[in-house]
């Protein structure tokens, strides 16, 4: 990113105007109007089928939709494919497949959008993967199939697939999943060092008292984006509670806010 | 159907312990080449009698039936077999699913239903004799698996999901069928032609023949190597692929067309040739874990190995007479499926099995 650090946050990563989404004629996603600035972390949270997922693909353009999005003050629809891909990495739900390629052929792919079709990798393309998979603690076992993984192994190495895109936007859809505290927290302090160098990150989140370590939090319900503001604004929490039913008790520890669910 | 689930199999351990897989694709590759050319070797020389060396019994006759008839006819197996285990492994791909066939896509029945027109019409009118003498039996059934092929993309409103590609596959396949079942029924003349094209046969493959598939054969080869890492894009499943920036239709397109291609040249020279398509992959995946550009060529050369095997078995087995070779391949290959299936599962290239 050439965009000064001081000057990120007044840059607009994804911008959307009355984004709908339907599926199987039911409108899953009711038209959204949403601005995400850049260099800065945020969690979409909200009950199950809020249409989180929904909400991330079509901002991804992963799927059909109503309304615009304009990346980086661009018009998606005016971008080319690669070009898009090479700025907005996405990471899918319990993504699936690839069980016989390695885990450095896997990350290899998010170099795709960058590589000349048919040249081999070049040295940055190789330097990219080298550290998406030390950052996921992987590279050790590059050469294990993913097929072969546990299920958080896995994760890590579908993380640093997304991560090795090396694109200044990323959308994850519940990357922390089958991840183990530790990881979860390397996570963290990834997403923090993107973010601080400019990028912008969008994560869903099933777990409110991580979310809560994000910048922003998008509450969604039925379809609808309900709230979005910071995480430690009282207003925040009032709209997380009411989108869960208030079964959420919120705590400040350490000088942060977490969540644990309440009988 | 991932690992985890899985008790450790002693190809798991292995894998797991030299971590690149128990055997080295370029190894396999090597081997797969010497066997196929000791298999060519091997079916020039074993006749009707058994093997008979060029020179034990060097008159013109058995000469001329080794160079005119079993060498052809040997490499026309190698050729089919290449072409069925690429398209096994092409189609494995695109729909992301190890049980996928090459002839999902109705070309095997638009295929026999080409022939079944073909004979049916033999004799009805001189027009039709002369039409088919000029395209064949052979251009018909090519014409049919084409026709197929079209009638799926037709009924799935292109390819745009894959799913419907595959549901109106299904249907094509059913009802080119029954249609073919139809022609049958009210010309029952047909059977008995119809039926060696059914059971797949090599005996009438010649060096015009050989020449034509090596000619497709060929291009399909490049193909596949170069879309080789689209697959692998491919493999993450479709939105991802999607995300990378990959061309989805247009390689959708074109690997449905690779399909057509191949399994039509194939169906169209040796008839209805059951499970080498289906086996080839899984042999090639139990042996290696690889890009999917390796994996098609390897699992061409896998396919040839198995009809080329099979089809100098199906020549020994009641020699003097022969069996079908789709017989001897349904038998080998599937017998081949259940032994793996017992001893550890089928590995998947995708995740949708």
């Amino acid at each position: 990113m050439s965009t000064p650090v001081a000057l990120a946050s007044e840059v607009v990563a994804l911008q959307a105007r009355g984004l709908a989404a339907r599926l199987g004629g039911v409108e899953v996603l009711h038209p959204t109007d949403l601005t995400l600035r850049a260099g800065r972390w945020t969690c979409v949270v909200g009950p199950n089928g809020a249409g989180k997922s929904t909400l991330l693909k079509a901002l991804a353009a992963l799927l059909p939709h109503a309304g615009t999005v304009r990346l980086l003050g661009r018009d998606m629809e005016s971008l080319s494919r690669r070009e898009r891909a090479r700025t907005l990495a996405w990471l899918g739900q319990g993504t699936t497949g690839a069980e016989d390629l390695s885990v450095h052929d896997v990350t290899m792919l998010g170099r795709l959008p960058h590589r000349p079709w048919l040249a081999a990798p070049s040295a940055q393309d190789q330097a990219a993967v080298r550290d998406a998979l030390q950052a996921m603690q992987a590279w050790d076992w590059r050469e294990r199939p993913l097929g072969e993984l546990s299920g958080g192994e896995r994760q890590r190495v579908l993380i640093a697939r997304c991560l090795a895109v090396g694109a200044p936007v990323m959308l994850m859809d519940e990357p922390l999943a089958n991840l183990d505290p530790p990881h979860q927290a390397d996570w963290m302090a990834l997403v923090r060092a993107r973010v601080a160098g400019g990028g912008t990150v969008v994560s869903v989140l099933h777990e409110v008292g991580i979310a809560l370590q994000a910048d922003d939090l998008l509450v969604m319900r039925s379809g609808r984006v309900v709230h979005h503001g910071a995480c430690d604004d009282p207003a925040t929490h009032e709209a997380l509670q009411q989108a869960f039913d208030h079964r959420l008790s919120l705590h400040r520890v350490d000088g942060r806010w977490t969540a644990l669910p309440r009988a | 159907m991932t690992g985890r689930s899985r008790a450790p199999t002693l190809q798991a351990v292995r894998t797991r312990t030299r971590s690149t897989g128990a055997v080295h694709p370029a190894l396999l590759a090597l081997a797969l080449m010497m066997l196929l050319a000791l298999l060519l070797v091997l079916g020039t020389l074993v006749g009707s009698a058994g093997l008979q060396w060029p020179g034990s019994a060097a008159d013109a006759v058995a000469q001329r039936i080794a160079f005119e008839i079993r060498l052809p006819r040997t490499l026309g197996a190698v050729l089919v077999g290449a072409l069925l285990g690429l398209a096994g492994a092409v189609a494995q791909g695109l729909f992301r699913n190890p049980l996928a066939d090459p002839f999902l896509l109705g070309s095997a029945s638009g295929a026999a239903l080409g022939v079944a027109l073909a004979l049916a019409m033999w004799g009805v009118s001189p027009l039709a004799v002369q039409a088919l003498a000029r395209l064949g039996v052979t251009g018909a059934a090519f014409a049919g698996a084409m026709l197929g092929v079209l009638l799926t993309l037709a009924l799935s409103r292109g390819v745009q999901h894959t799913l419907r590609l595959l549901l109106a596959g299904v249907i094509v396949g059913v009802v080119l069928g029954a249609s073919k079942d139809l022609i049958t029924l009210a010309r029952p003349d047909v059977l008995q032609g119809l039926q060696g094209f059914t059971l797949g046969h090599t005996g009438f493959i010649g060096w015009g023949a050989c020449a034509l598939m090596a000619a497709v054969l060929l291009p399909l080869l490049v193909l596949a190597w170069v879309l080789g890492p689209l697959l692998d894009g491919l493999s993450l499943g479709e939105p991802t692929a999607q995300s990378l920036g990959l061309p989805l239709a247009p390689l959708r397109m074109a690997l449905v067309a690779a399909l057509a291609l191949a399994t039509g040249t194939a169906v169209a020279q040796a008839g209805l040739i059951a499970f080498v398509g289906l086996a080839a992959p899984h042999l090639v995946r139990a042996m290696v874990r690889t890009t999917h550009a390796a994996l098609t060529l390897l699992s061409a050369l896998a396919g040839a190995v198995l009809l080329a095997a099979a089809d100098i078995a199906a020549r020994t087995v009641v020699a003097p007479a022969e069996w079908p070779v789709g017989v001897m391949t349904a038998v080998l290959g599937g017998g081949y499926l259940l032994w793996r299936m017992h001893r550890g599962g089928l590995r998947s290239s995708g995740g949708t099995a």
